[in-house]
């Protein structure tokens, strides 16, 4: 009797989230199809425009990874805010700060190759992750709720980094434009690709996704961590401090943030200017939530967002179709994933039917 | 006798489990049945079917010999049959009155005609004999009388056939008697009464009939003066039972755990804990008996140190332990299994290996610098599962897969690993089934055999007579009688509870 038990939680169970995955991308682009149809648009075209705008030339692919790369970074900031528990809606500010940050140590200090890079990534995560702590901090010590401060300081950041490259602000450069002057070339990511833009930072991406799995599943603080994102009363019980476990992960979601800034400034822009970023941040938090909280989900979303981002561009030039269907997509993508919850019960009622069909042939040999 | 409900072949699959195994089930009109199966076994998942809150995979349900099928609980209750759950599902800041006829309002224009509400009331819990107060807020009112208020609210809707979902389980032993009346006189004014318990005597003193279910089948329908507590148990849970812990005389040693004038708040900010002080010895179980919310939970607290004390001293053999964290409690030989395992206990969404090791991931043999040894955690896992016999699919699935008799079999194997000197157990067989009580008592029992000092938190009476080298009672935040084992009785114990001074030392 136990025994039976044993086999129908089989090892398919564990193909339910990626399937979640698809099946929440899939639905979204049916009823993106039907939005378009509506529109008396073509969704055959207009997909194929957005497929070719991401993938028809090296170019164009250098682009997706491209825009892949911010969103990498983002979703594991909003990714591992969410497994303590909290929700971290300032990675756009984190983002514009960690550029901040490191193009001012890119252009105004002046050191080696080998110090001078790491340092500029190291000081945008820095500004990042304690920006970042400053709502976990409010969150543990006075309960303020980490959405709304975290929104707020969004805010400050935009105004700052406004003022800072202002006509008068301390890092302006010396020319007409509102941008600091440009980032030495010890301290650029170097480009990777030949006639494409591509540089390294898709490689540092997933190098910290992988880490963060390290991070989240398999260390102390990780552990911690998921204790009380999951149940805090539990981990106090444990004697699992939640106040301080919720300043740690807030500084560092933020500093993946920061790094998500820096790596785009040193990589990219080669400068700082207030909207280097589309919106990256708040992409990242659809990011996340597609990618069901997992590195590997989040890597696999972000790949998904990147190719909406730039194969949007695209698809406006060749089909003549506003690429404002790309904001509908996301939309319903993050609608199909939300809703996708409810549909994991249905998953796993049919992985059963399946396992004890299973069980049923095996039996009956 | 005619048959009133009848249930053939049900089944009802979840995730890993068969809840409900071609269950068929047979009640006759005004019979008290009970239905009586250890946790987990598919009683509450059978009645959720007849009271039209899950649908059945397969199987049909007959009322009165007609075949019905329910789409929604309003299904069912539109054929008589209404459900009171374990847990009340009324509204705390709402009156009595206004409880009762949610759903249902009787309205003067858009309004609530609360008068007609009222009079309602007042009808009813004069045609059953059942006392609450129209007026009350639900909050205000004792546990006892909100079951009433669910019982009537139930009757107020037309229930001929009551599901009652384990009732005893939050009611002191005065207000068990009161619920065994009711059900009585329900019984002589025609309803039928289903009853779901997992204990054995409440079966014996109030059932009539009672079907035993046993991993999602049904083992027997019997005649309940047919059959004795020894006879229910093996159908309950498929062996011999030892209904009553075997407990040597055993003698206590030095003073292990101190509390010493402890004040304390409870979460609202009120005081919880007056002035209290207790010892426990080495060889000892000492319990604590009481009703729920006279400050229990504050004291369990304050001696593990998830709350804050306002004065008053705790200490573990000779070391103060009041001013320190819970992991240096925890480190310093205190062991506590929780009241609330689903809140407290577990990770819910951990896996058994993460829990197993939760408390433990900052010592040795689980660490690797920063890192856990999750090779050690998986071997910790199998040898605690093993030990403690947690029923799990592996160490591996979710800790909310299990039943709550293995989340606790899995807590205690956890707490008991640690080693400690002194045991804090709240309430650590609340919703456990014969097997894990037993399985429960035995641990604490060696325990105490191994000079550990037991502290036991219990609302069930047989639980701390049974246990117990010395019993305390608390009510309202403070000690108000102690008695050495031989001493207590329920009588005695009782009315302490209930705040009345005659039953005092």
């Amino acid at each position: 009797m136990a025994k039976n038990k044993k086999k129908r939680t089989s090892p398919l169970m564990s193909l339910i989230s990626p399937a979640q995955f698809v099946l929440g991308v899939f639905l979204a682009f049916v009823a993106g199809a039907l939005f378009l149809w509506a529109f008396q648009e073509s969704p055959v075209e207009a997909y194929s425009a957005l497929y070719k705008g991401a993938f028809s030339s090296n170019r164009y692919i250098a682009e997706t990874l491209l825009s892949m790369t911010p969103l990498i970074f983002g979703g594991l900031a909003v990714a591992l805010g969410f497994r303590c528990g909290l929700f971290n809606m300032g990675v756009e500010g984190q983002i514009v700060l960690g550029g901040m940050a490191a193009a001012y140590i890119g252009y105004a200090w002046d050191l080696p190759q080998v110090i001078h890079l790491p340092l500029a990534i190291l000081g945008g995560a820095l500004a990042g992750g304690l920006w970042g702590a400053i709502p976990g901090y409010l969150k543990a010590r006075h309960k303020i709720h980490e959405v709304i401060t975290t929104i707020m300081l969004n805010y400050i950041v935009f105004q700052v980094a406004a003022y800072m490259i202002a006509v008068g602000g301390p890092m302006k450069a010396d020319n007409e434009l509102p941008v600091s002057p440009d980032v030495l070339p010890t301290a650029q990511l170097a480009r990777i690709w030949e006639g494409t833009r591509l540089s390294g930072g898709i490689f540092i991406a997933l190098a910290i996704a992988a880490l963060v799995w390290v991070f989240l599943f398999k260390t102390r603080l990780g552990y911690k961590m998921r204790a009380v994102g999951f149940n805090a009363a539990a981990a106090e019980y444990a004697g699992i401090k939640p106040g301080r476990m919720m300043v740690w992960a807030m500084f560092l979601s933020g500093a993946l943030g920061g790094i998500a800034g820096a790596v785009e400034v040193l990589g990219v822009h080669y400068k700082f200017y207030a909207t280097f970023s589309p919106g990256y941040g708040w992409d990242a938090i659809a990011v996340a939530l597609l990618g069901l909280l997992h590195p590997a989900g989040v890597v696999a979303s972000a790949f998904l967002f990147g190719v909406l981002r730039s194969g949007s561009i695209t698809m406006q030039a060749i089909a003549q179709i506003s690429k404002d269907i790309v904001l509908i997509l996301t939309a319903l993508i993050i609608f199909f994933t939300a809703t996708n919850q409810t549909l994991r019960p249905i998953l796993e009622r049919m992985v059963l039917r399946l396992g004890s069909k299973r069980e049923e042939r095996v039996s009956s040999q | 006798m005619t048959t009133a409900v009848e249930m053939k072949n049900i089944v009802r699959q979840f995730p890993g489990v068969l809840a409900n195994d071609h269950v068929c089930l047979e009640v006759e009109k005004g019979e008290i049945h009970g239905l009586l199966g250890e946790n987990g076994a598919g009683k509450t998942t059978l009645m959720n079917i007849l009271s039209g809150l899950a649908a059945p995979d397969e199987g049909e349900i007959l009322l009165d010999g007609k075949p019905v099928q329910f789409g929604s609980c309003l299904d069912a209750i539109g054929r008589g049959i209404g459900m009171v759950h374990q847990h009340f599902m009324l509204i705390p800041v709402f009156t009595v009155a206004e409880n009762l006829v949610l759903g249902n309002e009787p309205r003067k224009g858009p309004s609530l005609d609360i008068k007609r509400a009222r009079e309602l009331v007042t009808e009813l819990s004069k045609r059953y004999g059942l006392k609450v107060t129209p007026d009350a807020l639900i909050r205000n009112i004792p546990v006892g009388m909100q079951q009433r208020v669910e019982i009537l609210k139930a009757l107020s809707r037309g229930a001929e056939i009551m599901i009652l979902d384990e009732p005893t389980a939050v009611l002191t032993p005065q207000e068990v008697e009161e619920l065994y009346a009711i059900m009585r006189s329900l019984r002589e004014a025609g309803h039928t009464i289903i009853f779901i318990t997992h204990k054995l005597q409440e079966v014996k003193e109030i059932s009539d009939r009672v079907t035993v279910l046993r991993d999602g089948r049904v083992v027997g329908t019997v005649e309940t003066q047919d059959v004795s507590l020894k006879d229910l148990a093996r159908m309950m849970v498929g062996r011999d039972v030892v209904l009553r812990v075997e407990k040597k005389d055993h003698a206590a040693g030095e003073v292990k755990l101190r509390v010493e004038g402890l004040r304390a708040n409870n979460s609202r900010g009120l005081p919880a804990l007056k002035d209290v002080s207790l010892q426990v010895r080495a060889g000892e179980i000492v319990g604590v008996a009481g009703v729920a919310g006279n400050g229990q939970s504050e004291l369990v607290e304050v001696i593990t140190g998830l709350r804050r004390r306002e004065s008053g001293r705790v200490s573990l053999d000779a070391l103060e332990i009041s001013d320190m964290t819970p992991r240096e409690r925890m480190y310093a030989g205190l062991g506590h299994i929780p009241q609330d395992r689903q809140r407290r206990g577990l990770v819910m969404n951990f896996s058994l290996i993460d829990n197993f090791i939760l408390g433990f991931e900052d010592s040795p043999p689980f660490i690797h610098g920063p890192m856990l040894d999750y090779a050690e955690a998986d071997r910790f896992a199998r040898e605690s599962i093993e030990m403690f016999d947690v029923r799990a699919p592996g160490p591996d699935v979710l800790a909310r897969t299990l039943s709550g008799g293995n989340q606790q079999k899995a807590i205690v194997a956890r707490e008991l690993q640690r080693d400690p000197k002194v045991l804090i157990a709240a309430q650590p067989t609340r919703g456990l089934d014969v097997a894990a009580i037993e399985f429960v008592h035995n641990k604490l029992v060696e325990l105490r055999e191994q000079d550990k000092a037991v502290l036991l938190i219990s609302m069930e009476l047989t639980e701390i007579l049974d246990l117990c080298d010395r019993i305390l009672v608390m009510y309202e935040g403070e000690i108000v009688g102690e008695f050495e084992a031989g001493e207590a009785t329920p009588e005695r114990l009782g009315l302490l509870m209930a705040g009345s001074q005659e039953g005092g030392v």
